[in-house]
């Protein structure tokens, strides 16, 4: 890493969180104006979008090859009121909370007290979702049987495909244009509707073309009063890159980054969604440009690398927008989830590793940020090398890269209907979701919790942390005489639930689409603009919605357990474990050890246990796969957490797998915490009885002792252990490379592991960051090789 | 056919080439003071105490060591592990105790095993019949071959037998050409001084082939918790473990006697 790269990767560890009021006034500024009242929903957004880049402050750090910052300065994050409201209290928890706070100075608090809140105060999206919610919905919600996704964000969670690199602004301009020309206003009843959102794209493009314009004009400025020769001429190429690009497609390495860079932060810039913008497919966009380069001589590696390691620097300067409302205190999420996506293969099929992959997972070791994250898509086409590469990286113990199965993300992509060619350029975002690459937008509306579903159906329905019959009363357990009665009022439960959500999804689509389209959004995802459709309103070429299935392993042992105890082995009664459970097991020491010690155990390669989790995974397939959504597209599946196991624990009592109450349940596909004692190859074995392909992917995480890695042995049985694994098609694997005893060490002496980076579940964190619900649970996972 | 086996470990990763399973079979004629699987000496199934952690309190619970297989059911068991075997080059290891104490069983799970296509290991004492080396030669692609002192008097001070044919019986195999790894414990006063060292070169160098590797394992005194549990007595009780880096000047020394050598397995 050179002096340049030294200082600005320094700068960005150093700088503070901090809230901005920029946007948010800049938005509500302009939906004061008169000139806004006049306009259609799409225009509306779309010039809200433009009085942004117009009047946002420039922000250019010293020696920044990318230039444009989200707010006016690093880590300052804006907050998006027309999705929700941060209030005073929820600005002060973040201004004070002990772990990732959000500063803000008192110009900020009285900017959200005089004119933010006042102005956004019931009009607000999140009010328009709530106020929309039936009394199930919000029971169920209350009662944590699921999260909503769109309450605190936008729906996004999607990934710029190949074509931004051949086209820029102008080019959509045109192709706008062309759409608009053909508009059938006597056969088409949508035709004004599609003009608008045309129009309302045309005008998102034009003012990014004006907001990098406004970049070169403060560059040029720059370069005038620098008198260092070779820094004036980069300032000025820097200047000239800008008025290229984004307004055209990109003819150099050096732009097609900086092209990226400005459309990433027109996506978050115009709203906050789930998960943050990303480049996917980075070394396969960039090869050809860097190939051409380094062939006529323009380019050298070196150069490339730094271009590189300044735009890694740009994605570590946006932490996430934080959250407002009752998860201001606990989640503290920093990152967000840009996913770069290397490896995998060529939309032709074949093995699509090439120079790049290698220079960019080098940047990925050398950078070591949290942000953006990193994975390999590992296909049965690629060579041992690049799975050995991404091994030695993870065995440096921060994390990354996770190592995604390209092999099984093209037939999950297949199995949705999608076509052979945009499978093989898709990948995965966010944290292991799978989706179609520039062409799909997939919105993830919430964590579903399973083992809250098992607690509803332990009793007739009935919550007793919220003192309210949440669920139907599929009768009293005590009564049940087979696993498979047990099983059926399992299934009635979810299924209830999860109409409940779905029907609560179709109608926050619905709100989206009619009062926060994002025309920009649209203008790089396929097909929005030949069908004069906003992303939000299914104008994409495929359209999904998921639910995320979490504590698959605890709800799995739990209904093992009852299984092996209560119906085949008469070891104790339903009434005795209801009762124990309801004691936290306290004085029942004996049916909490047979809980424990003596159950069949998902993780483990036991049949008897992966026979349960079978009839988890098909009454929740079942249960969402298909149903539609309002975008002409359907529910699916998916198997991740976040740190929702964190929450979901929380809101459930003691559980039949020997959970004590409050305590995290388990995360991804991941066996519960300790549960798993045969190896990983078990846990291999267990987690492939899931049928991942009919799945939009799964999260399974993998803990082993620095100590294993002691050779190059080590890590060819790794690599090993990740190839048999996604020859049975599972989907995702990451690892974590600590020793519990090291994390113990780093929370009693924080001060002492300040960098230390752990992987959560499809993300990396600062140990530090994490909650101590959240250091624990990562401390009790199951360390292979002890 | 049945055998006792008192633990199956999958992802073993230090017992032969690749990512193995490793079948330990119960019962063993020596007696090393160093033993670390103690509960592997006696052929019978065993309890023992075990303590377990419920809600951070101890609990002590009666545990079965060892327990019967059938040939198929081992079978069954290692094949669950056949696809990481192939993409590590890994394989099948039977260890113990001494495995070829339950010799037909060995002999027949070891045909069953290369009808199945997997890479075998035997890991032995040594202290055999040379008939029934013999006989599992043909089923064998790799015998992991302890070698525990070089001289006759101090291996039977140690373990309780001669060192004779058990020489005898590894001349007689490497004399076949097949591959094998010999595995000498490091353990402290016993055989850890340099002189010790130039005594196993010695005795290496007579044998008429080189083994395709020595791995040097350094003495640990983690099994001290089972000899309470079984109740035995820990000859090696305050004795504690050699670190690795202690190792490394025998590494060199071997290395340079024109031996290929590995610290661990």
């Amino acid at each position: 890493m050179n002096n340049r790269i030294k200082k600005l990767r320094e700068e960005s560890l150093k700088a503070v969180n901090r809230i901005s009021s920029e946007r948010a006034l800049l938005v509500t500024e302009f939906y004061k104006s008169n000139e806004s009242q006049q306009l259609s929903i799409p225009m509306k957004r779309a010039k809200a979008f433009e009085y942004i880049l117009k009047h946002k402050q420039i922000c250019y750090n010293e020696g920044e090859l990318i230039v444009g910052e989200r707010g006016p300065e690093p880590k300052a994050t804006p907050t998006y009121p027309e999705i929700n409201i941060h209030s005073i209290k929820d600005l002060e928890i973040l201004n004070s909370r002990k772990k990732v706070s959000f500063k803000s100075d008192e110009k900020t608090f009285k900017d959200f007290k005089n004119i933010i809140i006042p102005f956004w105060k019931g009009k607000s999206n999140r009010e328009k979702v709530m106020n929309n919610m039936s009394a199930e919905w919000l029971n169920a919600y209350d009662a944590g049987v699921f999260t909503e996704f769109q309450e605190q964000r936008a729906p996004g969670h999607t990934v710029a495909g190949n074509k931004i690199y051949q086209k820029g602004m102008l080019d959509f301009i045109n192709e706008i244009n062309e759409s608009i020309k053909n508009l059938d206003f006597i056969n088409d009843s949508q035709a004004f509707d599609k003009r608008e959102q045309l129009s309302a794209m045309k005008v998102s493009a034009y003012a990014l073309i004006m907001w990098a314009e406004r970049y070169a004009i403060y560059l040029e400025s720059l370069a005038i009063k620098e008198n260092d020769i070779s820094r004036k001429s980069e300032l000025e190429n820097l200047a000239g890159i800008c008025r290229k690009v984004p307004a055209n497609a990109p003819e150099t390495f050096h732009e097609a980054i900086q092209h990226y860079w400005f459309i990433h932060l027109g996506v978050v810039t115009e709203l906050n969604p789930w998960d943050s913008f990303n480049p996917g497919r980075l070394d396969q966009h960039l090869y050809p440009f860097y190939k051409k380069e380094t062939e006529n001589g323009s380019l050298t590696k070196e150069k490339a690398v730094e271009l590189l390691q300044s735009f890694w620097i740009k994605f570590n300067n946006h932490p996430a927008p934080p959250k407002v409302g009752i998860t201001a205190l606990e989640s503290n999420t920093y990152t967000d989830f840009s996913l770069i996506n290397v490896g995998g293969i060529k939309e032709d099929g074949s093995d699509a590793s090439n120079e790049m992959t290698y220079i960019i997972l080098d940047v990925i070791e050398e950078m070591r940020l949290l942000q953006p994250s990193s994975m390999v898509q590992l296909s049965k086409k690629n060579p041992n090398k690049l799975i050995d590469r991404a091994v030695k990286i993870i065995k440096t113990g921060y994390g990354q890269p996770s190592i995604f199965n390209t092999d099984a993300i093209i037939q999950e992509l297949l199995f949705q209907g999608k076509d052979i060619i945009d499978a093989r350029n898709g990948g995965a975002s966010g944290c292991i979701e799978t989706g179609a690459f520039g062409k799909e937008a997939y919105f993830l509306t919430g964590y579903f919790n399973f083992s809250k579903i098992l607690e509803l159906t332990l009793n007739n329905g009935f919550d007793h942390r919220t003192n309210k019959q949440v669920g139907l009363k599929t009768g009293n357990a005590n009564n049940f005489t087979s696993y498979d009665e047990l099983l059926a009022a399992y299934k009635k439960q979810l299924e209830y639930f999860i109409d409940i959500k779905i029907k609560g999804n179709n109608v926050i689509e619905r709100i989206f689409s009619n009062n926060l389209p994002v025309p920009f959004l649209s203008l790089i995802i396929d097909d929005c603009i030949t069908n004069g459709k906003d992303y939000n309103s299914g104008g994409a070429k495929y359209n999904t919605s998921y639910i995320q299935g979490v504590g698959t392993g605890t709800v799995t042992d739990g209904l093992s357990a009852i299984k092996h105890h209560i119906f085949e082995q008469n070891n104790f009664s339903m009434k005795e474990l209801l009762t124990a459970l309801s004691k936290d097991f306290i004085g029942y020491d004996d049916i909490h050890f047979k809980l424990i010690y003596e159950s069949p155990k998902y993780g483990n390669d036991d049949d008897r246990a992966d026979a349960v989790l079978d009839d988890v995974f098909r009454i929740f397939y079942n249960a969402v796969n298909g149903k539609p959504n309002t975008r002409r597209g359907v529910h699916r599946i998916n198997l991740l957490p976040t740190t929702s196991h964190i929450y979901f624990g929380m809101v459930c009592g003691a559980l039949p797998d020997g959970k004590k109450a409050g305590k995290p349940v388990s995360e991804g596909i991941s066996p519960v915490q300790g549960a798993d004692k045969n190896g990983p190859s078990a846990v291999i074995r267990s987690a492939s009885k899931i049928d991942h392909l009919r799945t939009g992917g799964t999260l399974l995480n993998q803990k082993f002792t620095p100590d294993f890695f002691e050779d190059d042995e080590a890590i060819k049985k790794v690599s090993a252990l990740v190839r048999a694994y996604f020859r049975a098609d599972g989907h995702h694997i990451q690892f974590n490379v600590v020793s519990a005893d090291t994390l113990r060490k780093a929370k009693k002496n924080p001060e002492q592991y300040r960098d230390l980076i752990v992987r959560v579940a499809g993300y990396s964190d600062y140990f530090n960051d994490l909650s101590e619900e959240l250091q624990d649970e990562i401390i009790g996972r199951t360390e292979q090789f002890k | 056919m049945k055998a006792v086996i008192f633990n199956i470990k999958r992802f073993a990763v230090h017992d032969g080439p690749g990512v193995r399973t490793t079948i330990f079979f119960k019962g063993c004629p020596l007696n090393c003071k160093w033993c670390h699987n103690p509960e592997s000496k006696n052929i019978d199934i065993e309890k023992t105490d075990k303590y377990y952690k419920i809600r951070d309190i101890e609990t002590i619970k009666t545990k079965q060591i060892g327990k019967f297989y059938q040939v198929k059911e081992l079978v069954n068991e290692v094949k669950k592990d056949i696809v990481i075997m192939e993409e590590s080059a890994g394989g099948v290891t039977f260890s113990g105790g001494e495995p070829l104490m339950q010799f037909d069983f060995l002999k027949e799970i070891l045909i069953q095993m290369k009808e199945t296509g997997l890479h075998t290991a035997v890991d032995t004492s040594g202290y055999v019949s040379e008939k029934k080396i013999n006989e599992i030669i043909p089923y064998t692609d790799l015998f992991l071959y302890d070698l525990k002192h070089y001289n006759n008097e101090k291996h039977i001070e140690n373990t309780g037998v001669s060192l004779l044919p058990i020489l005898k019986n590894l001349k007689y195999i490497l004399n076949l050409k097949k591959n094998v790894w010999i595995r000498i414990p490091i353990i402290p006063e016993i055989n850890n001084s340099e002189e010790d060292i130039y005594g196993f070169i010695k005795t290496l160098d007579k044998l008429p082939e080189k083994p395709e590797q020595i791995n040097l394992l350094p003495y640990h005194n983690i099994a001290d918790n089972k000899f309470k549990r079984l109740k035995i007595e820990n000859k090696m009780k305050n004795i504690p473990g050699l670190d690795k880096k202690t190792i490394i000047p025998f590494k060199l020394m071997l290395e340079q006697a024109g031996f290929k050598v590995k610290i661990g397995g």
